[in-house]
């Protein structure tokens, strides 16, 4: 593989008297699916805002394909390739899943005014290609069900990331069928090249989906290790820090 | 994610057919039916009483234009009543010493001023809509009672009353040309641009739109500086057509205008709205409230009936939500 996409090094992030993550390093790189797991608090959504601009870092460095990137606010990480799906999809309920698909980066036609046609055009072709079952680019959000929410807000994210998406928790609250498609929908990504780092409690996703594994404890990086190359007695005594390596 | 097809496509079917969408058609409809019918010997039929209607509910239509901005970010805006009268005062107070250019200006900018401290105070102190306009509408409606010790003042020039009043374009009366111009704008940046767009979705999820980039404190700070100006258009109106300013103007309109936009189904939390909509709502109430004097119903009972209509408005509204 080439250069890392995403190059985290030494990252130390304080919350007032706090400190939520401290001596933090890890790569991420091009068709890479790495995992981030953790316990409740162990710092993990933290670090999904540093990525993506949301909390500045206290101190360290993030590079972007070899290039150091000041991350001052949300929009910051967009504009460096990197999306984001939020735990709670941060999708407009009311309107419909074209309008959430272009949320901040409408189109417009030559007269200034949006362009529906190539955002629904654009939508369906892509939500085409992920096999995101809607019933259609025009449905309102509200009227979908919560893996068709979560196919639109990966499809999102599929769309506007050249670099890298960060997915937090992304099955969390989906059933047996649809966390398999979600999980089918993430595998393919690897085929567009981009970086994914992924969040999630089940380590049955984790051995499946992941080429790497990083674990934090209590904010602090507790290790990385190649899937292939470790087993789940190994990580859960990592996460729990019942045994320490 | 497959299991879940059937019963969505069912589901989106019921909500594409939802009775809120066309409640404000069906109503207006009705109460038109029920009017000609009821007042057949009364002339309600008539094109002046028509044309009237319409020409009375011209400031009501302007302010309801804002208020589907406001209540689409998620907003509300209580002091529009009160921006009513004190643009119209101020304007007919700076269009007997400086004419008619300084008098729009000042009244307008007026309506703006207070818009933008409504908005200010929202976006950027975060202080909740309902209690910044709650408060402004009291301030300003003394403001509105102090500047001319509760005297009306007088609009003689006949430019300015031509233009925001009486007066006719192509045989067209100006307060119509208002009313289509303002809903006509209205509509487009409410459906077609970015903004709009960004206007619905803060209403619909503050966070999503500001994780999208959106900055939300400005889309507040604007929809209430465009109710604010709106509320000042229609002070003008009332100033033009009256001929006369008053720190009554506008008292009694916050309620209709709210059901008129509510009737028109733009959703009280926000997220989804009609700027078509409220045009019909604020005619069905001009309507009623004609049609109400039509039949020679008291002062209160008019009150009760319109005050059961917008319940059922809003019952309407709220049934919709909850879903
Ligand atoms: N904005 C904040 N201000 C102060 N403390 C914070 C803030 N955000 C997070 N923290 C603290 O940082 C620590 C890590 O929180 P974080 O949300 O990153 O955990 P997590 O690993 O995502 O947990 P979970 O699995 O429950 O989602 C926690 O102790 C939390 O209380
Ligand atoms: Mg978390």
């Amino acid at each position: 593989m080439n250069a890392p996409i995403l190059q985290l090094q030494d990252i130390r992030k304080n919350f007032g008297g706090i400190t939520a993550i401290e001596n933090f390093s890890l790569e991420v790189f091009p068709g890479e699916i790495v995992a981030l797991v953790g316990d409740n608090g162990a710092g993990k959504s933290t670090l999904v805002k540093i990525v993506s601009g949301v909390h500045p870092p206290s101190s360290g460095t993030i590079a972007i394909e070899g290039r150091p990137v000041m991350m001052s606010n949300a929009t910051m990480g967009r504009a460096h390739g990197i999306e984001v799906v939020y735990q709670d999809l941060a999708l407009a309920d009311q309107q419909t899943v074209y309008m959430n698909m272009f949320l901040g980066r409408e189109p417009l036609n030559r007269f200034g005014l949006l362009d529906r046609r190539r955002m629904i055009a654009e939508t369906e072709k892509l939500v085409k290609e992920l096999d995101v079952r809607i019933p259609s680019a025009h449905a309102t959000i509200r009227d979908l069900s919560g893996g068709q929410r979560q196919g639109v807000a990966i499809a999102r994210a599929t769309h506007w990331a050249s670099k890298l998406i960060l997915l937090d928790e992304p099955t969390a609250a989906l059933g047996v069928a649809e966390t398999a498609k979600v999980e089918e929908i993430v595998l393919s990504l690897k085929q567009r090249n981009v970086g994914i780092l992924i969040i999630t409690h089940s380590l049955d996703q984790v051995f499946k989906l992941s080429d790497r594994i990083c674990v934090l404890r209590r904010g602090k990086q507790i290790g990385v290790r190649e899937t292939k190359k470790t087993d789940k007695n190994e990580i859960i005594a990592m996460i729990t820090g019942l045994q320490q390596q | 994610m497959t299991s879940a097809n059937t019963d969505t496509e069912v589901g989106s079917f019921a909500s594409r057919f939802n009775l809120q969408q066309y409640v404000v058609y069906l109503g207006f409809l009705a109460i038109f039916l029920f009017f000609a019918f009821m007042l057949r010997d009364s002339g309600f039929l008539t094109v002046r009483n028509l044309s009237n209607i319409v020409l009375q509910t011209a400031p009501v239509t302007i302010m309801a234009i804002g208020l589907v901005f406001v209540m689409s970010a998620g907003e509300i805006d209580l002091s529009i009543g009160s921006i009513v009268a004190v643009a119209a005062l101020a304007a007919a107070v700076t269009i007997a010493s400086y004419g008619m250019a300084a008098g729009i200006v000042v009244g307008l900018g007026a309506g703006i001023l207070i818009g933008l401290i409504n908005g200010a105070l929202v976006a950027y102190v975060k202080l909740p809509s309902f209690l910044v306009t709650l408060a402004t509408m009291g301030l300003f409606a003394g403001v509105s009672r102090s500047m001319t010790d509760l005297r009306s003042i007088s609009v003689t020039n006949e430019t300015f009353t031509g233009f925001f009043g009486s007066g006719s374009l192509l045989s067209v009366p100006s307060l119509i040309w208002w009313t289509v111009i303002a809903i006509a704008i209205g509509h487009l940046v409410y459906r077609e641009t970015r903004f709009g767009a960004h206007v619905l979705a803060t209403g619909d999820n503050a966070r999503a739109a500001s994780v999208s980039g959106i900055s939300v404190p400005k889309i507040r700070l604007a929809v209430l500086t465009i109710s604010g100006g709106l509320a000042g258009l229609a002070g003008l109106l009332y100033a033009g057509r009256l001929q006369a300013a008053k720190y009554t103007l506008g008292e009694t309109d916050l309620m209709t205008v709210i059901a008129a936009v509510i009737v028109g189904g733009t959703l009280l939390n926000g997220g989804k709205g009609s700027i078509v909509g409220a045009l019909v709502g604020s005619l069905m109430m001009g309507m009623l409230n004609n049609g109400l004097i039509l039949m020679g119903l008291s002062v209160s009972d008019q009150m009760i009936v319109r005050g059961l209509i917008i319940l059922t408005a809003v019952a309407v509204s709220l049934r919709d939500k909850s879903r």
